[in-house]
């Protein structure tokens, strides 16, 4: 697996990015005329309404789309040679792990693909079942987790092979409030541990605030950036944060943003 | 135990209806006789004539159970009249013939899930070969086969494999290609090859659809490899034992070999079915 953590420039770089599917009913832009510059280290997340192209950004980023106009490069290649390269792990919204598999054997499954031995498969398993904090789980199978140590585990997945980029998609979305704090609570501790560049979707406002040092507002029809936001939130952040004034103001300013995409309208 | 009650009912009434039909059906027979010795048959004598005739139109439920176990445990295993010998001769070709067919089914919908060519030719062809009556294709199939010096055991086994592995192919094709859009989205992030897939995969998400097919699989081999004992002026097997029984009229043996085929076919999908259960709950797919 490549070192990249010490490659210079920017981790993800967006230029003028477009990205158009043709369905029967004519092209939808789901991306349009894209430009954003993502740094080692950073977190940021994208908010927007459906349809406002965060999850294709996140997905072209991952090379599983194609852009149709445009430049796009991850870690200074393109996302494809980024993917063989093993840059970065993906979480989707449900958690998908294989029922058939513990939650152990659920790790261990991208490590089985990229041919670690069986030695470095063990205490890699080791290592990040302790990092999400799933000590004693590894025997235990998906049924027996709920929705939200079955998160944790794919979190755990995406981290076992040293990634240094980490694409998630609405991860929180399936589980209730309280569950999302924790998570959203060990995700920051995480993200302070590990050092990750972290690229996260999401639909909730208070969320996006509280885990990013920058957010990227989108609104659809096309697909597009509409604000830039960089949070002047300090990096150790208490859930009690989310009452303060600034962070009421930075939600403002994200709010304002989707209005002016006409996201409020129908 | 709840369904015990339901189900000695509705058992019951099948009997009693069984009951009647062997009255009904085998009276005309008693009354010719009567009618040629000059006498006439009341309804009184009729109902114990009628359920203990040697060549009943339709044999009574006792006349069955009786052949049933005289076939099953009133002869020596080896001997050529016990159902036990005859059951295990097309039980010994359907159990090959599964096999080959299982084999061949799973390897087909590989095939066709992996390989564009294939996808689109072998399913037409796959199709086409069972709306093809196998009473027909029976014969063919045993004669070429003796011809070429393969005979006996074999030659019944294509049957049953033939009939077999269609529904594996039907089922192992949808199985292998279940898994939905995000699975295979995650293995593409971790740039997973085809053979990769197929394995982590493809294959172990096919298993309920592999047990659901090979149920239906197996009653068909049984069914082919009874097909294939009748061509032949059949010496031995369950069809054997049909086809000699029509010769001579011993409807008796008949449906003694009727219901041995029948447990048969039933002790198999409920073998499959306990495996399915068992490897499904190991799998956490049990449903």
């Amino acid at each position: 697996m490549k070192d990249t953590s010490n490659i210079a420039g920017p981790v993800v770089e967006a230029r003028g990015l477009g990205l158009t599917f043709q369905t029967g009913d004519g092209p939808v832009h789901a991306l349009k005329d894209v430009n954003l510059t993502i740094e080692r280290g950073e977190f940021v997340s994208f908010i927007g309404p459906s349809g406002c192209g965060k999850t294709t950004f996140l997905r072209a980023v991952a090379a599983l789309e194609y852009p149709t106009e445009g430049t796009l490069t991850v870690n200074g290649m393109t996302p494809e040679d980024a993917r063989k390269s093993r840059a970065y792990g993906y979480v989707f919204q449900a958690a998908g792990l294989y029922p058939w598999r513990t939650i152990a054997g659920n790790i261990r499954l991208p490590l089985e693909i990229m041919g670690f031995s069986k030695a470095e498969q063990e205490s890699r398993v080791n290592n990040v079942l302790q990092l999400v904090d799933l000590e004693g789980f590894g025997k235990k199978f998906p049924w027996q987790l709920s929705g939200g140590m079955q998160q944790r585990a794919s979190i755990a997945r995406a981290l076992a092979f040293d990634a240094d980029i980490l694409l998630m998609d609405e991860p929180f979305g399936a589980l209730d409030e309280i569950a999302r704090d924790r998570l959203n609570e060990e995700l920051l501790k995480l993200w302070a541990r590990t050092g990750k560049t972290i690229g996260f979707v999401t639909h909730s406002i208070p969320e996006a605030v509280y885990l990013s040092t920058r957010i990227v507002v989108m609104s659809p029809r096309p697909g597009r950036i509409t604000d830039v936001i960089d949070s002047p939130l300090p990096k150790e952040r208490p859930l009690d944060i989310r009452d303060s004034r600034e962070f009421i103001e930075i939600a403002h300013r994200v709010r304002e943003g989707l209005r002016a995409g006409h996201s409020y309208e129908e | 135990m709840k369904a015990l009650l339901p189900i000695l009912t509705v058992l019951s009434v099948i009997v009693a209806l069984w009951y009647a039909a062997a009255v009904w059906m085998n009276a005309q027979w008693e009354r010719d006789q009567a009618a040629r010795a000059g006498t006439e048959v009341t309804f009184a004598q009729l109902l114990p004539l009628t359920m203990s005739q040697d060549r009943p139109v339709l044999p009574a439920p006792h006349q069955v159970a009786v052949g049933l176990w005289d076939g099953l445990a009133g002869q020596a295993i080896t001997s050529k009249r016990s159902l036990v010998y005859h059951a295990w001769v097309t039980l010994s070709a359907t159990l090959l013939g599964f096999a080959i067919g299982t084999t061949a089914g799973i390897l087909l919908a590989v095939g066709i899930v992996h390989n564009r060519a294939m996808d689109l030719s072998v399913m037409p062809w796959a199709i086409a070969s069972q709306t093809i009556p196998i009473l027909a294709i029976a014969p063919m199939i045993i004669v070429v086969l003796n011809s070429v010096g393969v005979s006996g055991l074999l030659p019944k086994a294509v049957i049953s494999a033939y009939l077999s592995f269609f529904p594996v192919v039907v089922g192992m094709v949808k199985g292998l290609r279940s898994p939905d859009a995000m699975q295979l989205d995650l293995l593409q992030t971790y740039h997973a090859s085809r053979a990769a897939t197929f394995w982590k995969l493809r294959l172990p998400t096919s298993m309920p659809y592999l047990f659901t097919s090979l149920k239906v699989g197996i009653a068909a081999a049984l069914v082919g490899a009874i097909v294939g004992e009748l061509p032949t002026g059949a010496v031995a097997g369950l069809g054997a034992r049909l086809l000699s029984g029509s010769y001579y009229g011993q409807t008796v043996q008949i449906w003694a070999a009727l219901f041995v085929a029948a447990f048969a076919a039933a002790a198999l999908v409920a073998v499959i079915g306990a495996v399915q259960q068992v490897t499904l709950r190991r799998m956490g797919m049990a449903r």
